[in-house]
């Protein structure tokens, strides 16, 4: 096939279209430690960054790389990581941090095998329930899953915007296939790309709360504005000052879960392909949903009422596009043994079965349309 | 107007002059009697003050521990952060705003054994800090347990027939990773420590200075320091000023007769992280006109 390039047009990879993404999006700071397989988006964002005036640190390891994005999103700076699996499971304390501060932050996690460092750099989908569950205590978590180049793209922008929106660290859960994928890629032009930026006090006002949980989206205070803020990991109440008193620990928490929980309508995204009469529907995200949407067009073509819903959000997870599924069965390809199938049982009101292929290759269609030709 | 009255003839202020710089709607603070932070903040506080740096670019950042509290106590922009990882928070406000005046207050357990990592590597980087390591042997808040920094031979908590691991000497540490600024005090040199403060506001790149302090309730009271006081006069009478000291031999003991040697050890001039990074910012954009 030849392809003519448009002014805007690419023949890119993934994880350089996620990087080209962040400085778009208006990323000026990237903290990180190498992994396969992301490293490309560490190593694009080294050569980037210094040509806009933005900052590339190499930290001494993951734990550091996400503190100092903390830290640098504190400071006024878009900030952003790229990990892998075993980076991933360092940056849970300070992903924490970030929850709890309410700081800004983008987080790629570009999928591996697992568990420990197990596939490299081979393609896993097994940091799902981490990215959900894996920082202890009470929170919510926004994450998008792309599964095509221009997706890393797309997405990478939108995670850098919800985070400036809702004040919290948004994950991009990438995996090795949809990084290391060569494919076309639309950059929008400056003017057609909507980039948010975060919200701050107003300069006058001498009664500024730092942490007002009456909004779901509080302005912000960075470090040097003159508002002396105190930013704490603890428990704290309104102007960040550390608290055990319980009225004020739940006031908090329900801020931290109420501000993703009653706005999940807005946040959750998904993509359906012939649901409304399908019979069977796959339930994908990443990667998984090439391999899916192939199956389920082979299944039409063999006569088979099948669908595919793909979870654009994996969280918060689209509990009401699960609900209002018509299906007798639904059938969720993973790589991994079962993570995101869970979910997709507690809302289905038909039976589930989950497709696990986790060897560190993608699920091939042909296991997905035995599946559906056999449902 | 600062409300004042006599009771015994002294002046006694319903505020403190550097009230301006506390939270005092924070205050008691959550230390222990006899503890060394009140002169810690004491000098903090007065250095910033007198630092002629405005009050709203001064940032301090702290990890977890009792010494990590203090910045909470400030009426500053104050970032209280997970143990161990101060520096690198800091490292990443400090370089996304080169205008902030950032320090980090924390503990020996936070700095040296949990965050002992990233406290080289900042080093190494010579980002542009002022690190306050407040070293009191152990950790106080759990409740006294052995760290890297007990000495050997001590008991605490988790060594009750005695530590028998070696610990770390801290200055020795900081200054072969490359330090531009390396200093030791305890909390019974409150003039020099002030000075030191001020002084480490001035250096370009990372200023280390550790701070040795009392902890009465925990090693004080299991490693024969009556109260806080003897371990006060064991600082008075043991130190040993040396800007010159050989800092191989300066490890610490915490037993008399053996010397605490006290100085301003190292106050080289080397580019900091923000220079080389300036050059490295402009090269890059040049090369792509």
């Amino acid at each position: 096939m030849t392809m003519t390039l448009q002014k805007r047009e690419f023949f890119m990879g993934g994880n350089f279209a996620c990087a080209e993404a962040a400085i778009a999006a208006g990323c000026r700071f990237y903290a990180g430690y190498p992994i396969t397989p992301s490293s490309e988006i560490a190593e694009h964002m080294s050569r980037r960054l210094p040509q806009v005036d933005g900052h590339y640190v190499q930290m001494e390891d993951e734990i550091a790389s996400m503190a100092a994005i903390v830290g640098a999103s504190n400071a006024g700076l878009k900030s952003m990581t790229a990990t892998s699996g075993p980076g991933f499971c360092l940056m849970m304390e300070n992903i924490g941090l970030g929850i709890i501060t309410e700081t800004p932050c983008v987080i790629v996690d570009v999928q591996r095998g697992g568990p420990s460092t197990g596939l490299p750099t081979l393609i896993g989908q097994g940091d799902m329930m981490q990215v959900r569950y894996g920082t202890h205590g009470d929170y919510e978590t926004i994450a998008y899953a792309p599964n095509s180049v221009q997706e890393m793209f797309d997405l990478t922008v939108k995670a850098f915007n919800m985070a400036e929106k809702y004040r919290t660290p948004i994950f991009v859960m990438a995996d090795q296939i949809v990084a290391h994928m060569t494919d076309r890629l639309v950059i929008p032009s400056p003017d057609e790309l909507e980039v948010i930026q975060r919200k701050g006090p107003s300069k006058k006002d001498p009664a500024f709360i730092a942490f007002d949980f009456s909004q779901d989206f509080p302005p912000m205070a960075l470090a040097g504005e003159g508002f002396h803020v105190n930013v704490d990991s603890l428990t704290h109440d309104e102007r960040g000052y550390p608290t055990t008193n319980h009225a004020v620990s739940e006031r908090m928490l329900d801020h931290l879960v109420g501000k993703i929980r009653n706005n999940a309508d807005e946040i959750v995204e998904v993509e359906h392909y012939r649901t409304e009469d399908a019979k069977v529907v796959v339930v994908a995200y990443g990667s998984t949903s090439r391999s899916a949407l192939r199956a389920v067009k082979e299944a039409r073509r063999a006569g088979k009422r099948a669908g595919l819903l793909r979870l654009i959000t994996p969280w918060p997870f689209p509990e009401k596009e699960v609900e209002r599924l018509h299906a007798k069965k639904i059938i969720v390809p993973e790589v991994n043994y079962g993570l995101m199938e869970h979910p997709v049982r507690e809302y289905a009101s038909c039976q589930v079965t989950g497709i696990h292929h986790a060897a560190g290759a993608l699920v091939p269609p042909e296991k997905i349309y035995a599946a559906l030709m056999k449902a | 107007m600062v409300q004042t009255e006599l009771v015994h003839g002294v002046e006694i202020s319903e505020k403190h002059p550097r009230d301006e710089l506390l939270r005092s709607e924070r205050l008691p603070h959550i230390w222990c009697p006899g503890c060394g932070l009140g002169i810690v903040t004491k000098c903090l506080v007065e250095s910033i003050r007198r630092s002629g740096i405005p009050l709203d670019r001064h940032v301090v950042v702290s990890g977890i521990g009792c010494t990590s509290r203090l910045p909470g106590y400030l009426n500053l922009d104050t970032y209280h952060t997970t143990h161990g990882r101060a520096i690198p928070f800091a490292t990443g406000l400090k370089i996304a705003n080169p205008e902030l005046e950032v320090t980090v207050v924390a503990g020996d357990g936070d700095i040296f054994n949990i965050g002992g990592n990233h406290l080289i590597h900042a080093i190494r980087r010579n980002v542009d800090l002022n690190v306050f390591c407040v070293n009191n042997f152990n950790y106080g808040m759990t409740g006294g347990q052995f760290g890297g920094t007990t000495p050997t031979g001590a008991k605490t908590a988790t060594t009750p027939y005695g530590n028998f691991e070696a610990p770390f000497n801290i200055p020795y540490i900081v200054a072969a990773s490359g330090a531009p600024f390396v200093a030791r005090w305890t909390t019974i040199h409150v003039r020099q420590l002030l000075k030191v403060m001020l002084r480490a506001f001035q250096v370009q790149g990372l200023a280390f200075i550790e701070i040795l302090s009392p902890c009465p309730p925990t090693f004080g009271d299991l490693n024969n320091f009556a109260d806080a006081y003897a371990q006060m006069e064991y600082f008075k009478d043991y130190s040993r000023v040396d800007d010159h000291a050989d800092l191989s031999i300066i490890g610490l003991t915490m037993k008399p007769p053996d010397p605490v040697f006290v100085g301003n050890f190292v106050d080289l001039r080397k580019p900091t992280y923000h220079e080389m990074e300036r050059d490295i910012i402009h090269k890059a954009k040049e090369a792509r006109k």
